[in-house]
Order: structure tokens, then sequence, then C-alpha cells
């Protein structure tokens, strides 16, 4: 990278963790989500300044989105309305600390104790394809076991969590033509 | 990269913004013509209009409510603009494009998944009751068109073996993709002015609630949210040119006044289909995104990839 590059990406490095760090000390709900957004959009563009224009943006993506959502979710849980009004972000402060230090610690140890390549790195025409062979190339077989995995347990768990299955919607013989929902759908089923 | 297309001074960029000021101008116009022939009036009132709401909205005092999270709101209410803005810079205008990225389709996308954060920050933001109802439906219908949308813009790319908008449109000088991938085009038309908050999907912004997230929304403040409206609707039209309608491809005229012309008549199209459409609620467009247009946009995708693999 360029000293432009080089700045930019200690620039936006400084901008994640700050941002990630005001997730508790803001006072609201929105405020400490939009916070992570920002945190996570920079971590996207610290991925673009890497050259891994894939990865970067879809970082973003995924992650404006996934906030967009959390918020909902995190007012919602909040019950009793207390989301909707100035309030800390931090709770079980000595539990939390402890976590936080031995997390940190843990992730700090790893980051040392890795035998990183020495050297300069091979010049590569595709980062993206390069880095995918790094993370996954030994490790196929894995990744390939891991997804119907992950939607077998998708599909378990909103099975377990639905609240009206099919035979409250067609009836215990399941003969029912038209399914009895408490809301219509927009196809007419 | 695309072999014709090539990347312009960063210097540009204010000119591709100054075109986008005078696309949201011509769409409010047309709008306006719309709305003055069903009313009656004389259609000079449309060409007024909108400069005349600016002027007012720019003297109007900036209205407040009680312990309103401004800094939120204000991000809300002025990132549509700077979503536009993002969104065109991936868009070649011809054969010049401001930001020849490798990952344009992806960008854009990135860029309209920006706009469920604003839409629910302004209905946040003002902290009325009315609004965040406002917010909370967008939300509910972004769930509904994003993954269709995604699929639909997966059509283009694999059609065009790239994620580069350039090479997208540089794959349709044979054939335009709207022929082949009509139903793609269909799904992305949903998206474009679903994302835009408008017509059919316009019921964040609904009367029922007393204009939804934008309730207390007052000033200058008003005015970039609703020029941001138009600007997303403005970028929506001018990438379904670059995807589906061959960019600036055409006999006769030059690339740029190829696009452009397309690019107005496909924001006509929006801003028309979207007046004469009735509202739709989010619960049930929930079901129409997901029982139907994410299979139809799967079954799209699965046409594409066959004819790519079989060429």
């Amino acid at each position: 990278m360029t000293v432009i590059g080089d700045i930019l990406f200690w620039l936006v490095g400084a901008v994640a963790v700050l941002s990630g760090a005001a997730v508790f000390w803001v006072n609201s709900m929105a405020r400490a989500t939009y916070a992570l957004a920002i945190s996570f959009v920079a971590v996207g563009l610290q991925l673009l300044l890497l050259d891994q224009a894939y990865l970067g943006i879809i970082t973003i993506l995924m992650m404006v989105m996934e906030m967009a959502v959390m918020a909902v979710y995190m007012i919602m849980y909040m019950g009793m309305n207390p989301a909707l009004m100035p309030m800390s972000m931090v709770h079980d402060k000595r539990l939390s600390r402890a976590i936080a230090i031995a997390t940190f610690g843990l992730l700090a140890a790893g980051i040392v104790l890795t035998p990183w390549p020495s050297g300069s790195p091979l010049q590569v025409d595709d980062v993206t394809l390069a880095l995918g062979e790094a993370l996954m190339g030994s490790k196929m077989l894995a990744m390939i076991v891991l997804s119907p995995v992950m939607v077998a347990t998708i599909v378990a768990g909103v099975s377990l969590s639905l609240p009206r299955g099919r035979y409250d919607r067609y009836g215990d013989d399941l003969q029912r033509r038209r399914a009895d929902d408490p809301q219509p759908g927009g196809v007419g089923r | 990269m695309g072999d014709t297309v090539f990347e312009v001074a960063p210097g540009w960029a204010f000119v591709a913004v100054a075109l986008l000021g005078g696309l949201i101008y011509l769409g409010a116009v047309i709008n306006g013509l719309l709305a003055t022939r069903a009313t009656g009036r004389a259609p000079s009132a449309a060409l007024r209009w909108p400069v005349a709401e600016a002027a007012r909205l720019l003297r109007q005092r900036r209205r407040s409510t009680v312990s309103a999270d401004s800094l939120l709101w204000r991000i809300g209410g002025a990132g549509m603009l700077i979503v536009a803005a993002l969104k065109i810079a991936v868009i070649p205008l011809g054969q010049w494009t401001l930001f020849d990225f490798d990952a344009g389709l992806v960008w854009f996308n990135a860029m309209d998944t920006l706009v469920w954060a604003l839409i629910w920050l302004v209905g946040w933001g003002g902290n009325s009751a009315h609004a965040l109802v406002g917010g909370y439906r967008f939300l509910a219908l972004a769930v509904a068109y994003e993954l269709p949308l995604m699929f639909a813009l997966i059509a283009t790319a694999v059609g065009a073996e790239s994620l580069n908008v350039g090479s997208i449109v540089a794959a349709q000088a044979d054939l335009w993709f709207v022929v082949w991938m009509p139903v793609a085009f269909l799904i992305y038309s949903v998206g474009a002015v679903a994302f835009s908050v408008w017509g059919p999907f316009a019921s964040a912004l609904a009367p029922d609630i007393a204009g939804g997230a934008t309730t207390e929304l007052s000033g200058v403040d008003r005015l970039l949210f609703f020029a941001g409206r138009y600007g997303v609707l403005v970028a929506g039209a001018a990438f379904a040119v670059a995807l589906f309608f061959g960019g600036g491809f055409g006999p006769l005229l030059p690339e740029w006044a190829w696009f452009l012309v397309k690019t107005v008549l496909v924001l006509a199209a929006f801003i028309w289909a979207g007046r004469k459409l009735p509202l739709i609620r989010p619960e049930q467009f929930m079901e129409v995104g997901w029982v139907l247009l994410i299979p139809a946009g799967i079954v799209q995708d699965l046409v594409v990839a066959l004819v790519v693999v079989n060429r």
C-alpha cells in the first residue's frame, strides 16, 4: 500500500475501535446499534483498502442490514419501553469486565502466538481467490459439512419457535382447503 | 475491467452530482405533470412546483420535537441524497465512469441496504409515534423486497460473468438483458421502486400515519429527504438502464445521450407505475416477496446460468 493508503487504513481502524467502544458510551439503543454499524462499515472499508473488493463491500452490505434489523429486536426485547428512553448500555459491570478482559487476553494471545509468515508476500492477481484458498483450501470438507448443519439448525430453530404450524393452519387432518391464518398473506393462500 | 469503460478524474464527480440534481428536478416535474393531468390543472404548474416547494422549504424554520435524537434524525434525512450520489458513482454514463469498481454491482446493492438504516433513523429520530411506525413499516417491506432484488442482480452478473457494471453493459452489445432476463428485470423494478419508498411501496410515508417517517420533518431536512428519495429513484432507473437496457448502446446518438434518454424513460415509467398502482401493505407483500418473487428469481438465475454454461 502507499503511504496515504497506510494512513487511511490506520484512521479507519481507529474509527472502527472508537465507534465499537461508543456502543457502551452512548445512552440509547438506537445510537448503540448504529455505532456498531459504523464500526462494521469501517472494518469493511479496511478490507477495501486491502484490495478485497468483494469481501469489503459484502461486509458493509450484510452489517448495515443486520444492524437495521437488530435495532428492532434490541428495542423490542428491552421491554417496558426503557429502550425508548435514555438508558445505560452497561449491565452487570463486574462480570462484564471479567469477560471482556478474558476475551481480550485470549484474542491478543492468539494474535501474538500465531506464526505469521515473514517477508513481503508474493504478488497475486486475485487476492479474493487467494484469501479464499488460504482460508478454506485445506478445510473444504469442514466447510461443506458446515453448511447443511447450519441450514438444518435454521430450519429446526424456526420450526421449534413457530407459534402456528400446519395443523393449526390446515386442520388436524390437513384437509382444510384454505389455511386459517389470523393475518391473510398476499398470495391468497 | 470493462473494455469499453474508462474511469474519469475525480473532479467530474461535481458534474455527476449536478446531473443527478437535474434528473431529480426532472423526476419531480414528471411527477408534477402526471399530477396536473390527473387533477386538471395547467401543466405549467408542474415546472414551477419543484422550485417553489424547494424555496418554501428552504425558508421554513426547522421544527423540532421534544427530546428528538437530532443526530440520528439529521443523518437519516440527509443520507438519502448521499446514498443516491454513491450509487451513481459506479454507473457508467456511456463510456465514462467515476469508479470502475470490480464489485460495482455489490456496491450498488450495499448502498440500497443503507436506505434500510436511513428510513428507520428518520422515523426514530423525531421521537414521534407515527414516524416510528413508518420506520418499522419500511423495514418490514425491506425484508420482503431485498432478497428477490439480490437474486435479480445475480442474474445480470451471471449473464455477464462479471460484477463490474461496465462489463455488464459490454456484455449486452448484441442483446439487451431485458430481452432474455425479463423476470429479473421485473423483480429489479419492484426492488428499485421499493427502495425509493415510492408508489405501492410508500406505506412508510403513507397518509394513514400522517406522513409516516417524515411526519415531523420540516424545512431543509424535509427538502433533503424528498430530493434524496427522487435521487435514489433516479439511481435505480439509471442502474436499470446499465443492467438491462444495454447502457449507452444505440444508433446515431453518442453513448452518453442514449444512456440519459433511456434513464429518463425508465424513470418516467417508474414514476407513472408508482402513481397507478395501489399501496401494498408490508405484511401482505412479505408473502409475495418470499413465496413468489424469490422462487421466480432463483428460476431466472438457473435459466441464465444454463444459457451461460452452454454458450
